[in-house]
């Protein structure tokens, strides 16, 4: 970091990391998952190991293998789609994490937005809607006859991929070109990178970014069950995900979304804005071994970290906390922990390390966003939260998960980690507030 | 420290055939396109020529994983690594990074059409629908499905193992996708990058979407700037990926630069009259001036009103020749500012023109711009 204080920063050269790029602060955080909506809810039920997770009420679940989730399910009174309730939660976590920052004014946030949204189709309530406007058979001739009747035009926009973020971006006045982007489960960390790398490129002196996903319902869940990734250990529903435990059997979809307001560090100094901490460094490998699986090597996840690492100019000596992808999938927390071992050494037998998806699930295209934002919390209040349902370990993982009860410790610098389908591996170092550190 | 951003290969594949050379004669000629006016009708689609599989796509068992968009989108980004010379290069495959541009997967039609059909009469729907779900979807459709997928067999087919993005949103996707490409290596954050994206037009699920919206155009095919009478879309089966390199990168290893990548730029207008003609006219005069005899390939859409403004945006630059990638091969959605910025590529490496510029105004949303010169 810059040996020039805060608070007397050097107009002309400004802040820069060990690189020689601006310096990538944050903030403005918000977060909704099953737990609450806002922060204050999320670390209050968080740091007392309860679990958001519970059985699915939002449609019937009889047949299906897997019958619980973190659904979130107060903010609408009737029925939604995906991409709705997904824009909602981007929304309010948006709202939450803007309103902290300061940055700005109402409708005018002076900087690019890059969103990670779930993949969107038309559902299903939607299409039965228009068979329903047809005699006989249903087949995509029939839906075709009825779409052109353009009596059903607002289903066009809300099934675009692009509509989330073009809402969003008229809600805050973001600037330029949205981005939506998935990177499967790992898109809530690469929305954080892409907005890191916009403003080390100087092309915009604040990013919002956000995480956001609301697509739990039957089809999507079927779908993850067929490919058996799913914990079927319905009852109770809230001990179903239990991340590094022997008798781990899948992961529980959840739902939320977290948003991050970055910002190069001297603008932020400049307005005199809170520094909640810094993106230090970002980390991202592809894996091209299999379209669900790892490289059984770890390879991918351990150049992550170590690329995170590098990019923060950082050392692994230098974490003291790691935010674990731990989806509670037998081979996601096994290989995540043998990667872990790989770039930390012997450290990783008494280096904290916790999943915040045994409380709040899987929450997918947001995990990234939602999980950094948990993160510079923990850093915040010096405490970890738990991996609760830590009852049996899986003795081939010696691991710190910080068993089922919160734990107080200085945390300065957190390794994030986000793995997804399709061979994406991000690590992002976040660090404390530098005149913290 | 600004990097110059060249191209050094070039994948397309489309109703045109495959390579630089079909596509280029395309441009050159300005040949008839292929057009299905009867598979789908009432809505013409532009079909993609078929594809040797096999010369991109070796495994069997890789191509079965796959829906078409993705085996289209791994050939053509195979064409690109081949045509960079970078197929065989384990290092640089390691350090390439990939942004494709995708929407979503196909639908399974049939099973979708007997369940709308089953559950109208079902005592319990709920249940009806899972009990099918559960039995007529295959395992592996969804992985079919994923937008970020197509990345995703591209690093598994073409060995690539550095990092992938997806962008997705329709035309500005593909806008963002090369946007954001040049504009990492311009600064330095990558040497070499794979850019581009693959469309399906063969498909109900996607023909339904857009007419939802009134998007489509009915009847035959008539030129992209010249559908007054019935405006909107005809798609086209296509996909582009262009590798992407610093100029710097490139001389080192001696390849061969197509095409010089100057700059990309992108906006949102809010859509009203006039508005996407504003836009473009703002991000034209970004680009700077244009010399005579320079070409301008458009990714206008054929929709109503604003590929009229498109035109007028163009029509400020009246030393352009104009011509509309949706006249040679469809509009391809996600992969349509790709698919035109290969094109302009492809003239450029053909000695058809020394400067193009690109431009593209989504049906829907988003507006943007870019300029090539020859090498």
């Amino acid at each position: 970091m810059s040996e020039t204080t805060p608070s007397n920063p050097t107009p002309a050269a400004g802040h820069r990391d060990s690189r020689g790029r601006p310096i990538v602060a944050v903030t403005g955080l918000g977060i909704v998952t099953s737990l609450g909506q806002g922060k204050d809810a999320n670390w209050e039920a968080l740091t007392a190991g309860r679990s958001g997770i519970h059985a699915i009420e939002r449609f019937p679940t009889q047949g299906l293998r897997t019958t619980i989730g973190g659904t979130v399910d107060f903010l609408f009174d009737g029925p939604f789609s995906a991409p709705q309730l997904s824009e909602k939660l981007a929304m309010l976590a948006a709202e939450e994490a803007v309103g902290q920052s300061g940055i700005g004014r109402a409708g005018d946030f002076p900087g690019e937005l890059f969103m990670a949204v779930p993949p969107v189709e038309m559902e299903w309530p939607q299409k039965q809607e228009l068979a329903a406007t047809l005699e006989g058979d249903v087949d995509y001739r029939g839906l075709l006859s009825a779409a052109a009747s353009q009596r059903f035009k607002a289903m066009h926009e809300m099934f675009l991929f692009g509509t989330v973020a073009d809402h969003v971006a008229d809600a805050f006045g973001t600037k330029g070109s949205p981005i939506s982007l998935s990177t499967a489960c790992s898109s809530g960390a690469t929305a954080i990178q892409m907005g890191v790398e916009a403003i080390r490129r100087g092309d915009t002196p604040a990013a919002l970014c956000i995480g956001t996903d609301g697509s739990i319902h039957a089809e999507a869940l079927i779908r993850f069950s067929l490919l058996s990734a799913l914990s079927t250990q319905n009852d109770p529903p809230e001990a179903a995900a239990k991340p590094f435990s022997k008798n781990r059997d899948g992961f529980v979809m959840g739902e939320g979304a977290g948003a991050l307001v970055l910002e190069d560090y001297d603008h932020a100094l400049a307005r005199g804005a809170t520094i909640l901490g810094i993106v230090a460094g970002c980390g991202e490998r592809g894996d091209g071994f299999h379209r669900t699986r790892s490289s059984p090597d770890g390879k991918p996840a351990i150049l992550a970290m170590q690329d995170a690492l590098a990019d923060a100019g950082l050392s692994p000596d230098d974490v003291d906390y790691i935010n674990a992808h731990g989806t509670s999938t037998p081979e996601n927390d096994k290989m995540e922990a043998m990667s872990c071992a790989a770039v930390f050494g012997e450290r990783m037998a008494r280096l904290p390390m916790s999943s915040n998806k045994s409380m709040i699930g899987h929450t997918l295209t947001a995990a990234g966003a939602v999980e950094a934002v948990i993160s510079f919390l923990t850093i915040a209040h010096g405490r970890i939260p738990p991996t609760i349902n830590y009852v049996t370990p899986d003795p081939a993982i010696a691991l710190d998960v910080v068993p089922n009860v919160a734990r107080d410790a200085r945390v300065r610098t957190v390794l994030s980690n986000s793995f997804g389908f399709g061979g994406q591996n991000t690590s992002l170092v976040l660090t404390a507030e530098p005149s913290r550190s | 420290m600004k990097h110059d951003v060249v191209i050094t290969g070039i994948g397309l594949a489309s109703s045109l055939g495959e390579g630089i050379e079909a596509h280029a004669d395309a441009l050159a000629t300005a040949r008839t396109p292929v057009v299905d006016a009867t598979s789908f009708a009432p809505y013409p689609v532009h079909p993609l020529k078929v594809l040797e599989l096999d010369r991109q796509i070796p495994k069997k068992s890789d191509q079965r994983q796959m829906e078409p968009w993705q085996r289209l989108g791994v050939y053509a980004a195979g064409l690109a690594l081949d045509g960079a010379g970078l197929k065989d290069d384990a290092e640089a495959k390691a350090a390439l990074q990939v942004i494709v541009a995708a929407g979503g997967g196909e639908r399974d039609h049939a099973v979708d059409g007997a369940i709308l059909t089953g559950l109208r009469g079902a005592d319990e729907p709920g249940a009806f629908l899972n009990e099918r779900l559960m039995g007529d979807l295959r395992p592996t459709l969804f992985l079919a499905q994923l937008s970020n997928l197509l990345a995703g067999n591209i690093g598994i087919v073409h060995g690539i193992t550095g990092a992938s993005r997806t962008f997705m949103g329709e035309e500005q996707a593909g806008v963002d996708a090369v946007r954001t490409a040049h504009a990492r290596i311009a600064a330095g954050q990558a040497e070499v990058m794979l850019v581009g994206g693959s469309y399906n037009a063969e498909r109900q699920d996607m023909l339904l979407l857009f007419e939802l919206g009134g998007y489509l155009r009915q009847g035959d095919f008539a030129p992209v700037f010249e559908r007054e009478s019935a405006p909107g879309l005809i798609t086209g089966s296509a996909s582009a990926f262009l590798v992407l390199e610093s100029a710097e990168r490139a001389a080192a290893r001696g390849a061969t630069v197509l095409a010089r990548l100057d700059a990309v730029v992108a906006t949102r207008s809010k859509r009203q009259p006039g508005a996407v003609e504003a836009a473009l006219r703002g991000l034209l005069a970004d680009l700077g001036p244009v010399a005579p005899g320079a070409l301008a390939v458009s990714a206008a859409t054929g929709v109503a009103g604003v590929t009229a403004e498109e035109a007028a945006a163009l029509a400020t630059l009246p030393q352009v020749r104009r011509v509309a990638a949706g006249d040679l091969l469809g509009h391809a959605v996600e992969a349509a500012f790709p698919v035109s910025v290969a094109l302009a590529a492809a003239a450029l490496s053909k000695g058809q023109a020394r400067e193009a510029i690109v431009t593209g105004a989504g049906h829907w949303r988003g507006e943007g711009a870019a300029r090539l010169v020859a090498p």
